[in-house]
Order: C-alpha cells, then structure tokens, then sequence
C-alpha cells in the first residue's frame, strides 16, 4: 500500500468496486440504480459495433438508425476511500457482449424479476452462473405486492438452495440497500467457507 | 490504410492528416481502437496539474474531459457527461494520456474470494445508507 498509494493533487484517489444489475427489458433495474444511487442515474450510450453485429441477431431489428446499447449506472459513496457504482446492464440478450466487459472486476450481480414475466430474466440468471459470477435474485413487486414467496420463487426459477431470493421493491431505497447487502453477505460467506486456502488473488 | 502502415509509430503525433478525412471519426484522428486497453468503465482519470508546457493545443473536446477531470472521475461518468459513447472517448483520453496531460489509476484488482476486508468496508458502508 505505502509508497505506491496515487494521490492526486494531493488527495488519495478512492478504490472503485462495482455489481451489476441486471435482468429483463423493464423489470425495474434503473429504478433500483436510482434508488440507491447518490446521483441521479447517469446513462452511456455504446454504438452496436461491428464486433456486436457478428454476435448478435439484429433480423427483429427494423429501425435503420444506428442501434445503441445504453447503460443506466449510480454511484454511491461508501466512504473517503470507497466508491461503490451500480451498472444497470443492458436486458437484451443480444447486448451479451457487453456484460462480458462489465463482468470484469464486477463484485457480483443482482438480477431483478418481475413475477409477472420471470422468463425474462431467465438470460440473466444463466449469464451469472455460467459465469461464477456470485448474485442474489432481488424479486420487484410491482406496486409493492408479492403474491408468491421467496421459496416458491426459488423452485419455479429451479435455483439452487444458496441462491438467495429476496422480495423488495424496486423503488424503496431500504428495500434496494437490503438487496445489495444480502449479495455482500453471500460474497463473505463464501470468502469464509474458502479460508485461507487461496490468498494467490 | 495501405501505405500509412509504412509510417513509423513516432510520427503518429503528428500530421494525422489521413485520419483525419474519415469524418465520422474526426475526434478521433480515424482511429477506432484505443491504443491502451486498459481504460475500463472504472478507471480514474484525473487532469495533471499544472498542465504540461508546450505541445500542441487540446482540441475543444479534449479541453472539456480536461475540465471535467480536474478532479479524479471514472470514465463512465465521464461519457456520460460529454454525452459520448465510451469508446470514442477512451480513444480520447489515450490522446491525453499519451500527452502526460492526464493520469489514470485503473480500478482495484479485486479477488471475490479472499479479499475479506474489503467486503467488510463495502457491507459497512452499504448499512450506512
């Protein structure tokens, strides 16, 4: 740490960490990002390169403007030396691509469901845990209503038991703060159950 | 591209002009690769300070990421502010980097498994909320 620290004129520039949030097209993933986020939710847009058309099907795609894939994120301050950034990723599975780059270096994921259509975060689901990408599945009631537990959640999404459902409300800042510690506690439960095995990084 | 490959990589620099014909990407000098990879979402960029003397003027919008990072920013933020995709203006800040304009810190090389404390100082915050 000593000596290589940077500073900047001065001030020590804060560590960044980063989770994602993702899940289907409209299942309320920008609206958990501004929950939480100390600023209102900032978006990139990223022309569909080259390299994107090669992977994805565009044939539904009828608009002839170029396709852009955009991507909600927030911030939030944890302390002087820890910034924490929320990246609402993009729902499209032909937006694959770019998960891969914001996977990288990502704590983990939570993917939001709406039990109206859990099919369309069924894609999310899949990305993490082919992946090993570590992530909770946060279940937005819409209008704060749960008509199905968080067991019966589990079984219809056919997760596995460490899976942690939660039920929550996308547009509570609590409700969404409650979701992303569960993730961090799944991420320290499985950092204890390693040990000290592998301290390599 | 035939023919500029000839060109010795010092001379980049300079007069770009073949570049700079390509008008969708004019910010960009033509090239659509950033030669540093590693500028991701989460790199901190920050304006040196003071800037250094001489060279060639930043163009406007190099000039406007400049004030933008006077103090340390991520480059997500940065695109979004300019309201440009990220990959052009990754291209942009090699340009600033290239020219001892700007510093960049690449974000903390995490391992989920073992790095405890810094989960703990993440938790912590998180119940500051």
């Amino acid at each position: 740490m000593a000596g290589s620290d940077p500073t900047v004129n001065g001030t020590p520039a804060p560590d960044t960490v980063k989770i994602l949030i993702a899940g289907g097209f409209g299942v309320g993933k920008t609206t958990m990002v501004g929950s939480v986020s100390e600023i209102v939710p900032l978006r990139t847009e990223e022309p569909l390169t080259a390299a994107g058309l090669g992977i994805d099907d565009l044939d539904g795609i009828e608009e002839k403007k170029a396709t852009t894939v955009a991507l909600d994120f927030g911030r939030i301050t944890l302390s002087q030396e820890l910034v924490l950034y929320l990246f609402g990723t993009p729902g499209q599975q032909r937006f694959w691509f770019m998960w891969n780059d914001l996977a990288i270096g990502a704590l983990g994921a939570v993917v939001l469901i709406d039990v109206r259509r859990p099919e369309s975060s069924f894609a999310a689901i899949d990305f993490f845990e082919r992946r090993d990408i570590p992530f909770v599945v946060g279940v937005n009631g819409f209008h704060g209503e749960h008509p199905y537990g968080p067991d019966e959640i589990r079984e219809s999404l056919a997760l596995p038991e460490h899976t942690p459902v939660l039920l929550c409300d996308a547009r509570s800042r609590e409700s969404c703060r409650d979701v992303l510690i569960a993730l961090i506690d799944r991420l320290m439960a499985a950092a204890a159950q390693d040990g000290g095995n592998a301290h390599t990084a | 591209m035939p023919g500029s490959s000839a060109r010795p990589a010092s001379e980049v620099n300079g007069s770009d002009a073949a570049g700079r014909l390509v008008r969708p990407f004019t910010l960009i000098g033509g090239r659509t690769r950033p030669s540093r990879a590693d500028f991701t979402l989460l790199t901190l960029v920050t304006a040196v300070e003071p800037q250094p003397d001489g060279g060639k003027r930043p163009q406007p919008e190099h000039a406007r990421i400049l004030r933008l990072c006077a103090r340390p920013v991520v480059v997500a933020e940065l695109a979004a502010h300019l309201d440009l995709p990220v990959s052009v203006v990754v291209i942009m800040l090699c340009d600033l980097l290239e020219a001892g304009r700007i510093t960049a810190q690449a974000p903390r090389q995490i391992s989920r498994t073992t790095d405890m404390g810094l989960l703990q100082k993440v938790r912590d915050g998180l119940g500051r909320l």
